[in-house]
């Protein structure tokens, strides 16, 4: 019997989806050891109400903690908290999302634990007397089999590994009382600026259109959110010399330095294909590349590759896309 | 102000790597090792304060075998003051026990703010920063793009998904550096000659026992080899059928 901690992310009261994918990865482990799932979710006062949706995907137990002083991130309090529960709950094994969030709170807790901790984790064993983790290094070149001895083992699991499946327990809420006072954090999120309006995260979307120098400037990446949005469920991302030129903000840059993103579909428009722009697409399912030099790496792993100039195939493209979509 | 950088040596990417006959490491043979890149930014965010303010000290630390001393040279070179080599037989996968090494030395230093880079580009975890930071009980902001600091505080910008945080902070602190923040500069030549009578200390890591290994180290499952499935907008009903019968995906 090993119980499993599932951290679940959420942002602005909603879960976000790797919160469900956490859970998912918990329970599809939990199910082969008999264990429980406990879900455990921060956020301001109201976030209970989420509890059910964690239920769903099959948290036996949702930690509820609720504080005004949670409206942003507050990674000192929450570190405080969770690392707490942790302790106290005798987990053997603890997930978290490898995300801006998950990143930054899981080797707090692996610290204040005293335990082992790996981040972007593609897939998790449970062994006797180790946890077996995989783990992409040398930017994604390298696969690495990992084992954790310690008790608990502290993962971070990267995004769109763990496809959320619906398992409905109990979920029944159990509230965690903060660890001193939330408001009294030394580092403390002032201002968040959410670059327009509600579109996909390039983490979450099963659907990338990326664009790069090939583009010309930012006049022309209207033809890149066109593809995008005739796709419907697309996210559009871009190579480090458009996030450099300003073109697209920093947080769109895909690769070593950027993210690192699985989606169904990545389409690369106007892209080289440099090995650091490959080491955060590179383990997308179906990569579609348009570009005019039939020689660019871009062709060497993308599963179908059109040769010539964007300007004139992404617009028919789109065009072809709206159409089989509108026929279902 | 005193400033510790934590940089690491690490290999060139740009390389196809092959696995070593034990099988849990790549073999290094013929690799080329240079600065962690998001170090190397940590190290120009730490001479830029210096820049302004000369009496500021650049401390940088890299754990590791005697080899780590030609990056922390480079270091030097760049600017930085003094180097530690935290002295160990490799340099462990297990970032708790790299974390404990590096804050036993940082523990009694008078720092007032100890820089890491968001990542190293070979184990790729990004969690040493942070865990240091625990341990020695500091404010923590990591992943920072931008860096602001005026007398005991500091205001930086993290890139989250969509958006980004901006973030307060009193000093003494731990952060943990993006890109974005900065360009390296170059080691000048001049830099590169007074380095080497820069004071470089060799002291034993106090590694203790980790608790995660890697036990195997394989190439993934290479991609098919690319297709192109023609030329111009002509080739553009063909890729659409594909998409819908072969790649599933619309
Ligand atoms: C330490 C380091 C870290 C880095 N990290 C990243 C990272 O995280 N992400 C990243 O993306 N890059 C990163 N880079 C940069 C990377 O090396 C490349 O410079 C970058 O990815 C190239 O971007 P690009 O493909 O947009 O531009 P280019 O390489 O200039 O490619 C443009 C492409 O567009 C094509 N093109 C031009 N016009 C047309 C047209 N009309 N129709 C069709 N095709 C056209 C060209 O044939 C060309 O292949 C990093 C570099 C370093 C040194
Ligand atoms: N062996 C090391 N020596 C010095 N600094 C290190 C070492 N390993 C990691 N670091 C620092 O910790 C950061 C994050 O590393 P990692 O957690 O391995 O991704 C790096 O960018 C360095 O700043």
């Amino acid at each position: 019997m090993a119980n499993i901690f599932a951290f679940a992310e959420s942002r602005n009261g909603e879960l976000r989806k790797i919160a469900l994918e956490t859970v998912t990865a918990a329970r599809t482990i939990a199910d082969v050891t008999g264990g429980e799932v406990h879900a455990f979710v921060a956020g301001t006062p109201g976030i209970s109400g989420k509890a059910a949706q964690l239920a769903q995907y099959g948290a036996d137990t949702v930690i509820v903690a609720e504080h005004s002083a949670f409206e942003k991130y507050n990674p000192e309090a929450v570190a405080g908290i969770v690392a707490e529960r942790i302790r106290s709950g005798g987990y053997r094994l603890a997930i978290f999302p490898t995300s801006a969030l998950g990143s930054d709170l899981a080797p707090r807790i692996a610290a204040k634990l005293g335990v082992g901790l790996v981040t972007d984790v593609t897939e998790i064993k449970l062994e006797s007397d180790a946890v077996i983790v995989k783990h992409p290094v040398n930017i994604g070149k390298v696969m690495s089999t990992v084992k954790i001895t310690s008790t608990p083992a502290l993962v971070a699991i990267r995004a769109n590994m763990f496809t959320p499946v619906e398992k409905p327990r109990a979920g029944k809420v159990a509230v965690a009382e903060a660890v001193g006072d939330p408001s009294a954090s030394r580092v403390v999120v002032k201002e968040v600026k959410m670059g327009g309006g509600a579109k996909l995260d390039l983490g979450e979307a099963p659907v990338i259109v990326s664009g790069g120098r090939g583009l010309r400037g930012p006049e022309n990446f209207h033809l890149v959110e066109e593809l995008a949005a005739a796709f419907g469920n697309a996210a559009v991302g871009a190579t480090r010399v458009v996030t450099d030129e300003g073109w697209r903000p920093h947080s769109d840059q895909i690769g070593q330095t950027g993210r690192l993103v699985s989606p169904q579909l990545y389409v690369a428009v106007g892209i080289s294909g440099a090995i650091q722009h490959l080491a955060g697409m590179r383990t997308s399912k179906t990569i579609v590349a348009i570009n005019k030099d039939k020689e660019a790496p871009i062709f060497k792993i993308a599963d179908y590759g059109i040769v010539g100039d964007l300007f004139e195939i992404v617009p028919a493209l789109t065009a072809a896309v709206k159409e089989a979509k509108a026929r279902g | 102000m005193k400033i510790a950088v934590c940089i690491k040596r690490v290999p060139d990417m740009d390389v196809r790597f092959k696995i070593a006959d034990i099988g849990n490491a790549v073999d290094e043979a013929g690799l080329k090792f240079d600065m962690n890149d998001f170090d190397s930014w940590a190290v120009e965010a730490a001479l830029q304060i210096k820049d302004r303010d000369p009496a500021t000290e650049v401390v940088v630390v890299s754990l590791g075998p005697d080899s780590v001393q030609e990056t922390i040279r480079k270091a030097l070179a760049m600017g930085a003051d003094r180097g530690v080599e935290l002295k160990a037989a490799h340099i462990p996968f297990d970032g708790l026990a790299i974390a404990r090494a590096i804050a036993a030395e940082l523990k009694d230093g008078g720092y007032d703010l100890i820089l890491f880079g968001k990542q190293s580009a070979d184990s790729s975890n990004g969690i040493v920063g942070a865990m240091v930071g625990e341990l020695l009980g500091l404010p923590i902001v990591t992943a920072i793009s931008k860096l602001d600091i005026s007398g005991r505080t500091g205001t930086a910008k993290r890139e989250i998904e969509g958006g980004q945080e901006f973030v307060e902070f009193p000093l003494p602190a731990v952060l943990t550096i993006d890109q974005g923040l900065n360009t390296a500069r170059y080691p000048a030549l001049k830099g590169i000659m007074a380095a080497k009578k820069k004071p470089l200390e060799v002291k034993p890591a106090q590694l203790g026992e980790a608790t995660v290994t890697v036990t195997k180290m394989e190439l993934p499952p290479e991609r098919a080899a690319g297709r192109i499935i023609g030329e111009g907008a002509g080739a553009v009903p063909e890729l659409v059928m594909l998409l819908q019968t072969e790649a599933k995906v619309l």
